[in-house]
């Protein structure tokens, strides 16, 4: 088993500033195991009496070899690794991938498939935003809104698993269309949902909106101007709520998003304060998108019929000689992509999230690569930290709304 | 029908000194705050209105392990990450437990390769495993009543 690292001064002093090597300036490490860090995420901390002077952020405790370990599965198995990434995403990043694995063969995906993707990827941004709002409240001392959000968001988990069978790491979402249909309870369930929910919004705003100590301890904290979070290569409700109109979905359509109106809401004061009112708006936009997805929703097939990529339904293999065959080799080689390399990015709750795939004419990928948006987002948190007080830092870091394992993975 | 049906006129219950500790032992159990991965979500959850874990006398999680008698290892332990886990095993004060949550703490789960830990045991003496990717709030309530008892089949001379 490896040892702690230890590190000298005299290696990290490219880090800090001089006042460090002299004494003047005290280092204070915060983490890996901290209750505020939403996970292991290990700060060292420059402080001047209790003012940020540095902060470097030291990454890589939950490196899991996710990128390595997908080369060794073929395309259909990889999948179940992307779950793991960001964890509060997992629908998302499933969405990701299977979109790249299609750009990469050239599969087309039913219209019914990609309206039953856009509701679980927007539920799902609902239920990651619940766990932030209620974590991040929580950090600054607000304990009933995690018992509010996190009521909620096990609705949407309950509805995840009633279309999946598992609660969090569904994969769902399958290169081609969706694993398979909707049971007939899931509209009903989703509109009672959407029926309960803004009300609910409105109840967890009531309790930090105009609470004067969350202003106290968000406003005018952590600020980052729109110039430079484009500079930083921010994404999400951080660089939106910097003033940047800037969400893929709106940008980039993909999965039909150009068919549902919605709009992207900003901010433009680019603090703390700034990023939690998006998120806010960001959850009642989503419930109007799944509203309109459920209107809209078609008939039809719910993933593509070309078998050579997507395995045939369960019940065709009963009467279909092909259909078995198609089965048998999917599940057991897989499929055969061609040599080339793609990049598809999707609108994650944290900001882009991009799968670069590389296929080298095997079944198997010759390099993933994810281009995670919390790795991005967390290289900000020295610009935003500089200047504010140890306690501001669980606020800045709250509202950057980083997941380890996405940035790690 | 309470205690104070039992105690007879002069107030006074007799029990088995093991007996009354593991009964204080098991439900104050404190565990220790300490997320790794996608299984701490669920722990949260556990923690959270619907699961209710107060009902077993576990609403306080410490943030430090001074304080803490279980480690709810929740989630994949990387190489990284694997002495970290052992040092705040060690900080712990006796009496202690861990609960391997889910599949990767308890064998590596799906994540068979370089960075991970294949199994927090390797590291630290696990108690109970819970299985599941994560495993379901119940699942590690499930766990956590299976350790209380183990725990309350703790006999005093095997403390020592």
């Amino acid at each position: 088993m490896s040892q702690l690292q230890s590190v000298t001064l005299d290696e990290i002093k490219h880090l800090v500033s001089d006042r460090a090597l002299e004494g003047e300036t005290m280092l204070l490490n915060m983490g890996p195991q901290h209750p505020s860090t939403h996970g292991v995420l290990r700060v060292l901390l420059e402080l001047d009496g209790e003012t940020i002077v540095n902060s470097i952020p030291d990454i890589g405790f939950l490196h899991t070899g996710v990128e390595k370990n997908m080369e060794a599965k073929t395309y259909t198995k990889a999948e179940v690794m992307t779950d793991r990434m960001d964890y509060l995403n997992t629908v998302g990043n499933n969405l990701a991938y299977c979109l790249a694995v299609e750009k990469l063969v050239g599969l087309d995906v039913p219209i019914r498939a990609q309206y039953l993707r856009v509701i679980l990827a927007e539920l799902q941004r609902l239920a990651s935003h619940m766990v932030w709002l209620g974590t991040s409240a929580l950090d600054l001392a607000a304990m009933s809104n995690f018992m509010y959000t996190f009521r909620e968001r096990e609705i949407i988990l309950g509805i995840l698993e009633m279309v999946s069978g598992q609660r969090m790491m569904t994969t769902y979402i399958r290169p081609g269309g969706v694993w398979r249909d909707v049971p007939a309870e899931f509209v009903p369930a989703v509109r009672d949902l959407l029926k309960i929910l803004p009300k609910r919004i409105d109840e967890y705003e009531s309790l930090l909106t105009k609470n004067p100590l969350f202003i106290d301890r968000t406003a005018g904290i952590g600020i980052i101007s729109g110039a430079d979070a484009i500079r930083w290569g921010l994404t999400g409700a951080s660089l939106r709520g910097s003033g940047v109109n800037y969400d893929l979905r709106r940008f980039a359509p993909y999965s039909s998003y150009e068919h549902f109106d919605f709009e992207v809401p900003l901010r433009t004061d680019g603090d703390v304060r700034a990023r939690y009112l998006v998120r806010i708006e960001e959850m009642r936009q989503s419930i109007r998108i799944v509203q309109q997805a459920l209107d809209k929703l078609p008939e039809g097939a719910i993933r593509s019929s070309n078998h050579k990529f997507v395995p045939p339904l369960r019940s065709e293999i009963g009467t279909s000689m092909e259909a078995l065959i198609h089965h048998f080799k999917l599940w057991t080689e897989g499929f055969d992509a061609p040599a080339g390399s793609v990049y598809v990015a999707v609108e994650s709750p944290r900001g882009e999230l991009g799968v670069y795939l590389e296929g080298d004419g095997g079944p198997k990928p010759y390099r993933v690569h994810f281009r995670t948006p919390s790795f991005d987002n967390l290289q900000v948190l020295p610009v935003l930290a500089k200047g504010t007080l140890v306690a501001d830092l669980v606020a800045i870091i709250g509202s950057v709304d980083i997941v380890l394992g996405d940035i790690d993975r | 029908m309470g205690v104070e049906q039992k105690l007879g006129e002069m107030g006074v219950v007799t029990a088995k000194l093991e007996d009354l500790v593991n009964w204080s032992r098991t439900n104050a159990m404190w565990p220790m705050l300490f997320g790794l991965a996608c299984c701490a979500i669920e722990m949260m959850a556990a923690q959270a209105a619907n699961y209710d874990m107060s009902r077993f006398g576990m609403e306080l999680m410490r943030p430090s392990p001074r304080q803490s008698d279980l480690m709810i290892v929740a989630g994949r332990v990387s190489r990284k990450m694997a002495p970290v886990v052992r040092r705040l095993y060690d900080q712990m004060p006796d009496p202690k437990w861990v609960i391997a949550m889910g599949d990767c703490a308890s064998c590596g789960g799906v994540f068979n390769n370089y960075a991970v830990v294949q199994g927090v045991d390797e590291v630290v003496p696990v108690d109970v495993y819970v299985a599941g990717c994560p495993p379901r709030p119940e699942a590690l309530i499930h766990g956590v009543i299976t350790l209380h008892e183990k725990v309350k089949k703790e006999r005093m001379k095997d403390w020592a």
